[in-house]
């Protein structure tokens, strides 16, 4: 490919007329714009003028300034403030207050920049070696002095006030005074913020880095500092319905701030934020942030399992009256309690409660203790609501399981496939191709064009039909509402048939229980045997395939947890000796 | 897009072609093509290992459900999955990148072969620009050992162009297309891209056929004392010298070529050179490494009666060539065989998914097959199907598709189905709904 040789070779390109020509390996001149290879090769050179040599003229100026662009001078955690910025600006559009950004989530960031030695603190990060000498001249200066770049950014109003709209004034205003490492020898390794290199290659102990998936876990520990009504498995839905910025969201950073290189495996990536992948970030970050005890969780927060269970009966289309049972349940296990559901970092505890999983579990283990959920006795029982229903039309009905499995069977089904659809036509690729090095560059770019050029023409294909309008964010899926013949609302249903008056109390009818794992093991890992979904009910693995398709969680996930809460439920039964049908029956006591 | 091979065959050759076939249609086998896609595919699966990002999970998913939609001929579906699908092309894998155009320029030009808003521009572009892309993955990887498939999917393409071109009565687009393609030679040769390159060489010189075989139609209408004349019959020698350049190398390959040795023959046979077209005829009928193909025994005797050969030659060669359709004929079971292959490979095709002739013929032959308890003839054409023919014919789709269409070619093919895949199946469980 050696475009100084072809350089005599002048002749318009019979396919797109240009004059730029390349050698291929062979002798033979290639067409770099249209990579239109031809007969000719070097020896039979038509030296004839054309007046056009001049584009070919251009395309080697730009060819040689094109070696890398060249913008502000930004870092790497600048460039993850921008995320945040934009993060917290979609939290309040979505209905959160506005403290969360401003004081919460910038106070959590701030106390990053801290412990990662990036700012707010002696000899930040970024100078040792470079500005080792400036800081020595002035021995005197606080802390907040030694990182001048970095703080006065910081700390000037503009995170607070409106983030990404003020930032690139900022800059302007101040440019960054530190010597950029010489390019020539940073050629193939390179990267569009000043540091990316640098913060690519850092591996130090104990240091949490900063990345995509983390920025997430910085804003639902703000929501959960605030016990916002949002919880994880809705946050990263709003992620993935594009309400909250985060696979695109390098996209927003100011023209001027570019990215390339280094950056590209920093802030492109090509994954959906997961549940159990984010809960985890998040108490590494809090214990890394070192976070006092977060504000309780009491009954009355919209976290709090009887809330929360609540909130998911209604959304899975169930009757109220299993409130109750729930509550119940919550009561028995004990994991109501302020102590249990608040979040404390310090306090060595490893785990913070997964809010939204664990309701959900309740719900299962509620259906259980209901209907068994063995494929057998549900069947029965709704045979019997079904009976008496047909005979007690004036009645409030009885919930009739096989009714309610029919009705979010074909409700599920239809969401799971617009989901499908949705993740498979997804365009991960950012509009400005990302590349790695200036070599790369003029490949990705010509492929970013040909990916474009293919795309036009087969979306002149599709129909210009508008698509259908984007729905408001909201923490509900299902909408029960309406009267709808096929979609029958199932709230106001009662539980008569399944329930049966002992004295002042009510009991479930069924007075069985299967658990859903029979051992835990032994040792402090607190690890839950295996999901292996063929050992299970056909109902059980319904209701569990509904439940972890709403939160967005493997079904393994859930059944832990609806394992643990049973463990909750029947301590006696597992410290004694755990038999494969352990029945029990329970009171549950009306309100 | 194989279905083009096939109608081209027809326009070229339909004069003759009624009378001497004795199958049930001139054909070419493309064996290579089958171990192509194979690899393709393997190479496909073969990369794994750590957790799959989701983008290859999109990939991967808008790959199935633009399948999904070309089963179902739901081409305005295909083309929404294909805006998203494109994105492969820029997958940091750099695997799953140079795979990515032979599939796309496959499900590519599916949609928009069959696509109602698709028009020979679009098609045109969108051949050029995977080419295009070719190009470019050969110059990029180019030091690597590895580029023969990114060539002879080049070729594939180019030669799929051409055919589409044909298509649509465009000769001379056609022949540029070819001629392109032609002059794409680099890396190490092959014996797949041996044959792929002939294949294109030898359309080209089916292509010069037809104009010549025009400019004799003209030559006989023209006077011989015509100032014209001489022209006219100068421009034919140039043409028929550059023809059999490009014919005579793919008739050397063992196989049947039946539209290429005509034209060939006959192009030998006016400028005198007797003796060339003997010699391809008999090779092309004796040679063992040829499979047996009735055609080039007629095509011979033929040859020889026009040339006025001594009755016992002739004899001798219609006994041979009648010898051997009597084995063949003799061998009725075997025919059964040779007529299920056929039936088999016609039903391949998307665009014969519909002929309602192909259909009866095999619930005929089946129903014959198997009560001449050859259970295997059909097991070893089954084999090789049963994973995508039930997808691909035999979808609850298809069947309440065809009722609403045709009702007759929905028995035939319920007959087919319940024969190949039991009556356990939806499709034919459609049908006894409806009182079958």
């Amino acid at each position: 490919m050696d475009l100084e040789e072809a350089k005599e070779f002048k002749e318009r390109c019979t396919q797109c007329a240009a004059v730029s020509w390349g050698l291929t390996d062979e002798g033979k001149y290639y067409c770099t714009s249209c990579h239109n290879v031809t007969e000719r090769s070097k020896e039979v050179v038509n030296t004839e003028a054309i007046p056009n040599t001049k584009i070919q003229a251009i395309n080697r100026g730009l060819k040689r300034k094109q070696k890398l662009e060249k913008g502000w001078d930004w870092y790497v955690c600048e460039g993850f403030q921008h995320i945040l910025c934009q993060q917290a600006d979609a939290l309040q559009t979505l209905g959160v207050g506005p403290e969360l950004k401003n004081e919460v989530l910038h106070n959590f960031w701030k106390r990053y920049l801290q412990k990662s030695k990036q700012a707010y603190c002696k000899n930040p990060v970024y100078t040792t070696g470079r500005k080792t000498a400036v800081l020595e001249d002035n021995p005197s200066h606080s802390d907040c002095d030694s990182a001048p770049e970095l703080l006065s950014d910081f700390s000037c109003p503009s995170f607070v006030e409106s983030g990404a709209e003020s930032q690139p004034d900022g800059h302007a205003r101040k440019p960054f005074s530190i010597i950029k490492a010489p390019q020539s020898e940073m050629a193939s390794i390179c990267s569009g913020s000043l540091d990316g290199v640098e913060y690519s290659l850092r591996k130090e102990k104990g240091i949490v880095k900063m990345s995509m998936p983390r920025t997430l876990a910085f804003c639902y520990l703000s929501l959960l500092w605030q016990r916002e009504t949002v919880t994880l498995s809705d946050l990263l839905r709003f992620v993935e319905e594009e309400y909250i910025p985060y696979i695109h969201a390098f996209q927003q950073f100011p023209e001027e701030m570019k990215l390339y290189g280094r950056d590209k495996g920093i802030f492109a990536i090509e994954s959906w934020p997961n549940y159990e992948d984010i809960y985890k970030k998040v108490i590494e970050v809090a214990t890394f942030l070192d976070l006092p005890r977060f504000p309780d969780i009491t009954e009355d927060c919209y976290l709090h399992p009887n809330i929360l269970c609540m909130k998911y009966l209604m959304e899975v289309n169930l009757p109220d009256e299993m409130r109750d049972l729930t509550c119940q349940v919550v009561k028995v296990t004990g994991i109501g309690e302020v102590g249990f559901l608040t979040f404390d970092p310090v306090a060595k505890k490893t785990e913070t409660v997964k809010y939204d999983v664990q309701a959900v579990a309740v719900i299962i283990v509620v259906l259980k203790l209901l209907f068994l959920l063995d494929d057998n006795l549900e069947w029965s029982l709704s045979s019997i609501a079904e009976k008496y229903n047909e005979d007690n039309k004036e009645d409030k009905p009885w919930f009739d399981f096989r009714k309610w499995y029919q009705v979010m069977k074909k409700a599920i089904d239809e969401k799971k496939q617009k989901w499908e659809e949705a993740r498979a036509k997804y365009i991960w690729k950012s509009e400005k191709p990302l590349y790695h090095s200036a070599i790369d560059k003029p490949v990705v770019h010509k492929r970013r064009e040909m990916v474009v050029n293919l795309q036009k023409q087969f979306s002149a294909l599709v129909d210009s039909t508008p698509a259908v309008e984007k729905k408001s964010p909201s923490s509900f899926q299902f909408n029960w509402t309406e009267e709808d013949s096929d979609r029958t609302c199932f709230h106001g249903h009662s539980l008569q048939g399944v329930l049966k008056k002992k004295g002042q109390s009510l009991m479930t009818k069924n007075s069985l229980y299967w658990l859903s794992t029979q051992k835990f093991c032994k040792s402090y890992c607190k690890h839950v045997t295996t999901y292996e979904e063929s050992n299970f009910s056909l109902s059980y693995r319904f209701v569990l395939n509904l439940f972890s398709f709403l939160l967005r969680i493997k079904t393994s996930f859930l059944h832990e947890e609806v394992s643990l809460i049973e463990k909750r439920l029947f301590k006696k039964k597992y410290n004694n000796k755990t038999k494969k049908k352990s029945s029990k029956s329970r009171k549950v006591r009306r309100h | 897009m194989s279905d083009f091979s096939e109608e081209l065959v027809r326009p070229t050759t339909e004069d003759e072609q009624g009378e001497t076939c004795v199958l049930s249609g001139t054909g070419m086998c493309f064996p290579w093509l089958q171990k192509h896609i194979e690899t393709v595919g393997k190479t496909l699966v073969a990369t794994g290992g750590k957790r799959e990002k989701d983008f290859a999970q999109t990939t991967s998913a808008c790959l199935s459900f633009i399948q999904e939609a070309l089963l179902k001929h739901q081409w305005q579906q295909a083309a929404e999955y294909m805006h998203s699908y494109l994105q492969i092309l820029e997958d940091s894998d750099s695997n799953k990148r140079q795979g990515a155009p032979e599939i796309i320029w496959r499900l590519g030009s599916e949609i928009l072969y069959y696509h109602p808003k698709s028009s020979l521009e679009t098609f045109n572009t969108f051949a050029d620009r995977m080419k295009n892309i070719g190009v470019m993955n050969y110059l990029k990887v180019r030091s690597d050992l590895c580029d023969g498939g990114l060539f002879s999917s080049l070729w594939q393409i180019s030669l799929q162009h051409a055919l589409y071109l044909l298509h649509h009565g465009l000769l001379e687009d056609a022949n540029r297309n070819l001629s392109q393609a032609e002059t794409w030679r680099y890396g190490e040769k092959s014996s797949s891209k041996e044959v792929l390159i002939n294949l294109i060489q030898a359309y080209k010189g089916l292509l010069q056929y037809y104009t010549w075989s025009k400019k004799k139609m003209e030559l006989s209408q023209l006077d011989e004392d015509d100032y014209a004349y001489n022209t006219a019959s100068q421009n034919m020698l140039n043409h028929s010298w550059k023809t059999s350049i490009n014919l005579c190398a793919l008739i050397q390959i063992p196989g049947v070529w039946d539209p290429f040795v005509k034209s060939y023959v006959e192009m030998l046979e006016f400028y005198g050179d007797q003796d060339g077209a003997r010699e391809v005829l008999t090779n092309y009928a004796y040679d063992e490494k040829f499979p047996s193909n009735p055609n080039a025994h007629i095509y011979l005797y033929g040859f020889l009666k026009r040339e006025r050969a001594p009755r016992e030659k002739l004899i001798s060669v219609l006994k041979l060539s009648i010898e051997k359709n009597m084995i063949l004929h003799r061998k009725k079971e075997e025919h059964h065989k040779l007529g299920l292959e056929v039936l088999f490979g016609v039903l391949d095709f998307a665009g014969c998914t519909k002929n309602i002739t192909a259909w009866k013929y095999l619930a005929k032959y089946l129903r014959q097959t198997l009560m001449g308890s050859h259970l295997a003839w059909v097991q070893e054409e089954w084999n090789s199907r049963k994973n995508w023919w039930p997808r691909f014919h035999f979808s609850y789709f298809w069947a309440k598709s065809d009722w609403k269409d045709d009702k007759t070619l929905a028995c035939e093919k319920a007959l087919v189905a319940g024969i190949l895949l039991g009556k356990g199946i939806c499709f034919i469980f459609f049908f006894s709904g409806h009182g079958f």
